[in-house]
């Protein structure tokens, strides 16, 4: 009986730890979730880092359709659009599409756009070295703006995929932005 | 089974003096109390109130869902409740009654003369009131409580949600704390507090199953602290955990809720399990079927339980491959409840029945149990999922396992041990139209479920298309029938609780065997300060 306490202190110290490693588990998640899906592409998302487009054989023998969409998150006034909806192009061929945003509001927006690549397995094939998704842009009221955005399918790209829908979404996120700079200042 | 020589009164032992505690009058009994009976009967009473507030939430759903239209309350109303009662009856009935019954029933049927420790018993109890305070408490606050649902989904609860937001998570990071004492309590007293004798393969199978019950707990609840707290500092510290602008993801929060909430799940049935397993042998007047077998399902059951997760998300967007996984996955869980299910009966087979209170709930668990079982199955059929996903249909299925289920597993444990707890039989008429009255109403009240959610209804919504419009009085009939029901069942306890009834005996029930039926009833405030001898 007199043994027990030490016992029990002992026992409740590993289920503690178990406790506290589970605690960290479930943050530890989180960028888990994100080698995963960085690994795999399963949900779409496409680097964060413009690519370097150096010594990439063009692959002329085939074509990858490449289709964009644009929306507004709900809450996010401008308006967004794409000049070309869809382009076709030899996997390793530099490419050009150029988006336009309109702030119609009479207040300065602040804007992020999320790229996301349909079927996700696309994603990890689809280079960019040049977005405007790579940093936040600020329109002033009326301001009208044409961005564009360069990429090359990577010539690794597996065979049965010859289409794949990139989709912007874009979203307000001033108010975060306003209170850094509130900061800052 | 095991038996025992009770030695209570053990005259080499000279405990007496230093031992007797002097119990303090009043509420201060309840305050200060470290026994594990006091502790156990306080959270019995807590689970039954919270119980009797979510059915009231339950209440007020079913009376806007009555007729079509929006009649009663406010659309914002109508989802602070569906959000609470399910908090409620999660993390306030469900959990804290099982807990009760473990406190009650561990020390007593592993020969232990309680927990192991009693101080941090009495904590992880009395922080529950202030966590469901909070919660409760939040519906007032201006713009309501908490209205995303009890799965708290992100963005809804990151952008849409009020300032009520923070209230629900502190509740729920107490509740969690709660839980997690509670369950190392159960694992400390369990792995050192055996009496001699008491070997893992002769503990009753309740004791077995809150042992795995209380690993889950400790292994997930920290998961939901985690998913809470990035919902606090998603929502008022500018943090991007799920928020897609930000570089997060509002997928990857359904992945850590649920990796959390199915072990959860299990939580919150396993100890059911563990109380068929002790209820049907002592009615059947047999030893359990497949003892062993019984053991190696649960623990099956739990190990599994942790790569299923995504089932609940098939409609996000997962990849083929990642969908015939967790499809498959989810149904191999039906193979080893499969072998409880067929334990429970085999144990009935050829045995001499007879049908007590206690032993009608268990018969109802394990048929409606099973509904529930099946639904789960048709639910883990991916192309079929796309169809059921966010319907009554789900709703259906999760009442079944839970209320006629959980709960009434509870129940019958409630019916199965009152008398021991009392020293007096409980009464049986009012039992058994508690009984009668229960499984009527919740059969009208969740079985129509099933055909509105087949037929497309969805889940959580206020109001719904006039072809609905029968099923869902019937349902709401069944509803408040169930509520008054649970009326007949307060009424019992408060009569048993004032002592009222026939003296029983020891053993109680004629076929009960087990260390908890050979102390006397009701069950003196120490028990086993002088470990039994098991043979």
């Amino acid at each position: 009986m007199s043994q027990q306490p030490q016992q029990h202190k002992k026992m409740v110290l590993k289920l503690v730890a178990i406790v506290v490693a589970m605690f960290g588990f479930g943050f530890a998640l989180v960028p888990l979730y994100d080698v995963f899906c960085d690994l795999t592409g399963l949900n779409g998302k496409t680097a964060n880092t413009a690519a370097i487009y150096e010594s990439v054989e063009v692959d002329e023998s085939r074509y990858v359709t490449v289709s964009f969409i644009t929306r507004t998150n709900t809450g996010m006034a401008w308006q967004f659009a794409v000049e070309t909806q869809q382009v076709k192009v030899h996997p390793g061929q530099m490419n050009q599409v150029n988006f336009t945003a309109v702030n119609p509001t009479n207040r300065v927006i602040v804007g992020q756009a999320v790229p996301s690549v349909s079927p996700g397995t696309a994603a990890l094939y689809l280079n960019k070295t040049e977005c405007f998704c790579f940093e936040q842009q600020i329109l002033q009221a009326g301001e009208h703006v044409t961005m564009p955005m360069r990429f090359f399918v990577d010539p690794q790209i597996p065979k049965d995929i010859t289409y794949f829908t990139v989709q912007y979404t874009l979203y307000d996120v001033t108010t975060a932005e306003q209170q850094v700079a509130l900061n800052r200042g | 089974m095991t038996t025992t020589t009770s030695e209570h009164q053990d005259d080499n032992h000279s405990h007496e003096g230093h031992h007797e505690h002097h119990i303090p009058p009043g509420i201060k009994r309840w305050l200060y109390t470290t026994n594990h009976k006091d502790i156990g009967t306080l959270y019995l009473w807590f689970a039954f109130i919270m119980f009797l507030i979510g059915g009231a939430m339950a209440m007020v759903i079913r009376a806007e869902l009555f007729q079509p239209g929006l009649q009663i309350v406010e659309p914002n109303f109508f989802n602070q409740m569906t959000t609470v009662h399910g908090l409620i009856m999660v993390f306030g009935a469900v959990m804290p009654a099982f807990t009760g019954l473990a406190n009650w029933l561990v020390p007593m049927m592993i020969g232990a003369p309680d927990m192991a420790l009693p101080r941090m018993n009495n904590w992880s109890f009395w922080i529950l009131p202030f966590a469901f305070i909070i919660l409760l408490s939040s519906l007032f606050m201006e713009g309501g409580g908490p209205a995303f649902g009890w799965t708290f989904y992100a963005p809804l609860s990151t952008t849409f949600s009020g300032d009520s937001t923070a209230l629900f998570v502190f509740s729920v990071h107490i509740m969690g704390a709660s839980s997690i004492m509670g369950a190392i309590n159960v694992i400390v007293t369990i792995f050192n507090m055996r009496a001699p004798g008491m070997t893992w393969m002769k503990m009753p199978l309740f004791v077995w199953t809150w042992l795995i019950t209380a690993f889950l707990l400790i292994a997930v609840m920290p998961v939901l602290a985690g998913a809470v707290t990035m919902i606090l500092t998603d929502k008022f510290f500018g943090t991007s955990f799920f928020d897609a602008a930000g570089g997060g993801d509002p997928v990857m929060f359904q992945h850590i809720f649920w990796f959390f909430g199915h072990p959860e799940v299990y939580i919150m049935i396993l100890p059911a399990f563990g109380i068929i397993s002790q209820i049907v042998p002592t009615f059947s007047r047999k030893p359990l079927f497949g003892y062993a077998s019984m053991v190696y399902a649960t623990t099956s059951i739990a190990l599994l339980s942790f790569i299923v997760w995504a089932h609940h998300m098939f409609t996000t967007g997962m990849p083929v491959a990642a969908e015939m996984f967790f499809m498959l996955a989810t149904m191999l869980i039906s193979v080893p409840t499969g072998v409880k299910v067929f334990n429970w009966v085999a144990t009935m087979w050829r045995g001499s029945l007879s049908f007590e209170v206690p032993m009608l709930f268990a018969l109802a668990f394990i048929v409606l149990f099973t509904i529930g079982g099946l639904s789960g199955l048709m639910l883990a059929i991916v192309p079929v999922d796309f169809q059921y996903h966010d319907t009554y249909f789900v709703v259906a299925h999760f009442h079944y396992v839970l209320v006629t289920g959980a709960i009434f597993s509870i129940m019958a444990a409630v019916y199965y041990w009152l008398p021991k707890w009392t020293g007096k039989m409980f009464d049986i008429t009012l039992a058994k139209w508690h009984f009668w009255c229960s499984l009527v109403s919740v059969n009208v009240l969740f079985f129509p479920m099933h055909f509105v959610g087949l037929a497309g209804m969805p889940r959580r919504i206020p109001d719904y298309a006039l072809q609905f419009a029968d099923f869902n009085k019937w349902i709401s009939i069944g509803g408040f029938a169930f509520g008054l029901s649970q009326l007949i069942f307060l009424a019992l306890l408060i009569k048993a609780c004032r002592k009222k009834g026939e003296p029983v005996t020891a053993q109680v029930w004629e076929g009960a065997e087990g260390l908890e039926w050979e102390i006397p009833s009701p069950a003196p405030y120490h028990t086993f300060e002088t470990p039994p001898v098991i043979k």
